[in-house]
């Protein structure tokens, strides 16, 4: 389904659920418009079951986009993508895990249940959004999906480790969020400095590992 | 070549530096950033001699000072209706002019506009990220917020003999949108409300959006993923309260956009001061792309027009039609 978007955007739609079925099809427009931009685009930012194409009105229009993208949706199919696999240090102590036992609690989990299994579960990078660097991840097992907090908590630390739903995040900027804090990672996902800024990719796998408060740097 | 020291003596909260912005990173949850009024951001450049899309300073209704600690460095002030005193003496808004060693220039809120331009004649020093200086607001990253105490170096300085600065004819009348993308989100009643009823910008405004007040549009659902978001697009909560984003937006949102405003309206909306009213009317999508291509070569026109020096006569016959034009707007 593609929807315009004011004059300089085209929304791609493949469905409306997460799974992984859906977010290949998503990557794979992605890969594929990448590869043989049509003239005009400026840039193509995919998200869970949807691909967003930006183009510039005075190069190019709607219709022209349209026939881009479905001319390489027929030929695109399921990407096959070599997703890259991550492990997040995780501090789950004290301080670093504000509403850990507060989510345990809501979700009838003893706390060290709730640790074994958001370490358990493998999980995956499907976009970016937000602000800098926040990259949403899937794959949150069932028996810890817990709805929002009723009202945010201001300005939780950069590196903190949240869940809300099936999704997970670890925060890049202090920012106040409504989300479950059950932990702290040291690694920095968004390195403003760095020659390769943001960690990850869109389909990229994620496991989270477990350390002491001792090692968060 | 010369180099101008300037200290920050005032600044308010919105005060950035910007460029023309930071394409190609939104997939990385990185807005474009730059200008919220683009075309008098390119506008003072272009009074000032400077080449297009460098740095320049973005400021709001909380002003900003500047004073000249070494050099002198040209200057040209566009944007909305701001006022502005350079070492005491009183300029109008749309002015160039030459900070000296020892001046102050004051730029302060006026009659109108929440967005003006400050292009310094030369070469700002700004921080650079992702080939941009460009400030995302709520990041803090790139060029940065300016802060009192702050020192700014201008490498190149020139002087700017610019008088007045023409202001561009951007026209009026409804802003002008695109529905959708979620207009099926949304019942008869609220889809015909939007372009029937006045809506006012609110106070509640910064770089990533302003929220207008008018009638509440609440969507039948929210049941919606979150996926990418344009400049421009009006975003509704579950309340029916409208949020039209701008150039620091949110990259994704959950909730459903009514509509699109399109790019050659957005800029003069988000110049519309708090409670100022106005209406939304819809286009199609080729009405959309005709109107940002007839903005667009009106612009480069206009530019053109601002980098021609011209003769005394004509400078002083421009600045009499300015005066006729600031009349008219009085009356």
């Amino acid at each position: 389904m593609f929807r315009a978007v004011g004059d300089s955007a085209l929304l791609v739609e493949f469905g409306t659920s997460i799974d992984e079925a859906t977010h290949l099809r998503v990557l794979a427009l992605d890969a594929a418009l990448i590869a043989a931009a049509p003239p005009g685009m400026t840039e193509i930012v995919p998200s869970y079951a949807a691909l967003l194409i930006h183009y510039d009105p005075l190069e190019t229009d709607a219709a022209a986009i349209t026939a881009a993208a479905e001319a390489c949706a027929s030929t695109a199919g399921s990407a096959a993508l070599a997703p890259a696999e991550h492990i997040v240090p995780v501090c789950y102590d004290g301080d670093n895990a504000p509403d850990l036992h507060a989510a345990a609690a809501a979700l009838g989990l003893a706390p060290e249940a709730l640790i074994a299994r958001h370490l358990a579960a493998e999980y995956r990078v499907f976009m970016y959004g937000f602000a800098p660097g926040y990259a949403y991840l899937g794959g949150v097992p069932a028996s810890l999906h817990l709805p929002r907090k009723a009202e945010a908590v201001r300005s939780r630390p950069v590196g903190s480790v949240m869940i809300a739903g099936g999704q997970c995040l670890v925060t890049t900027l202090p920012m106040p969020t409504g989300w479950w804090v059950i932990g702290r990672s040291p690694l920095h996902i968004l390195r403003p400095e760095a020659a390769r800024p943001f960690l990850f990719d869109p389909g990229d796998r994620i496991r989270f590992r477990r350390i002491a408060a001792a090692d968060l740097r | 070549m010369s180099r101008a020291r300037l200290t920050v003596e005032q600044a308010g909260p919105l005060t950035t530096l910007q460029d023309r912005g930071r394409p190609g990173y939104m997939r990385f949850g990185v807005a474009r950033s730059g200008p919220v009024d683009r075309l008098a951001f390119a506008a003072a450049h272009a009074a000032a001699g400077n080449d297009a899309g460098g740095t320049a300073i973005e400021v709001s209704l909380g002003g900003v000072a500047l004073r000249c600690n070494e050099g002198a460095v040209g200057f040209a002030l566009t944007g909305g209706d701001f006022t502005a005193t350079l070492d005491g003496r009183r300029l109008g808004s749309w002015h160039g002019g030459t900070l000296h060693a020892g001046e102050t220039l004051v730029v302060r809120e006026g009659a109108g506009g929440n967005w003006g331009y400050i292009a310094l004649a030369g070469q700002p020093v700004a921080r650079d990220w992702l080939g941009s200086t460009a400030t995302h607001a709520p990041a803090g990253l790139g060029g940065g917020r300016l802060d009192v105490g702050q020192v700014m170096i201008i490498d190149n300085a020139r002087d700017c003999d610019v008088l007045a600065i023409a202001a561009p004819n951007i026209g009026g009348g409804p802003i002008r949108i695109v529905t959708g993308p979620q207009e099926r989100f949304f019942p008869a009643d609220a889809l015909a409300a939007l372009t029937t009823a006045d809506f006012r910008p609110s106070t509640a405004f910064d770089r990533m959006g302003v929220v207008l007040v008018g009638p509440p549009m609440v969507p039948t659902s929210l049941a919606m993923l979150s996926e990418p978001l344009v400049r421009g697009a009006i975003q509704i909560n579950g309340a029916g309260v409208a949020t039209v984003l701008l150039a620091d937006h949110q990259t994704t949102g959950g909730y459903p956009k009514i509509a699109t405003v399109i790019t050659a309206d957005l800029d003069r909306l988000a110049q519309l001061r708090a409670g100022s009213s106005f209406q939304f009317h819809a286009v199609d999508v080729a009405t959309a792309t005709g109107a940002a291509r007839t903005a667009a070569a009106s612009a480069a026109t206009y530019l053109a027009g601002l980098r021609t020096p011209l003769s005394l006569a004509e400078r002083l016959l421009s600045a009499n039609l300015i005066d006729g034009v600031a009349d008219a707007r009085a009356e």
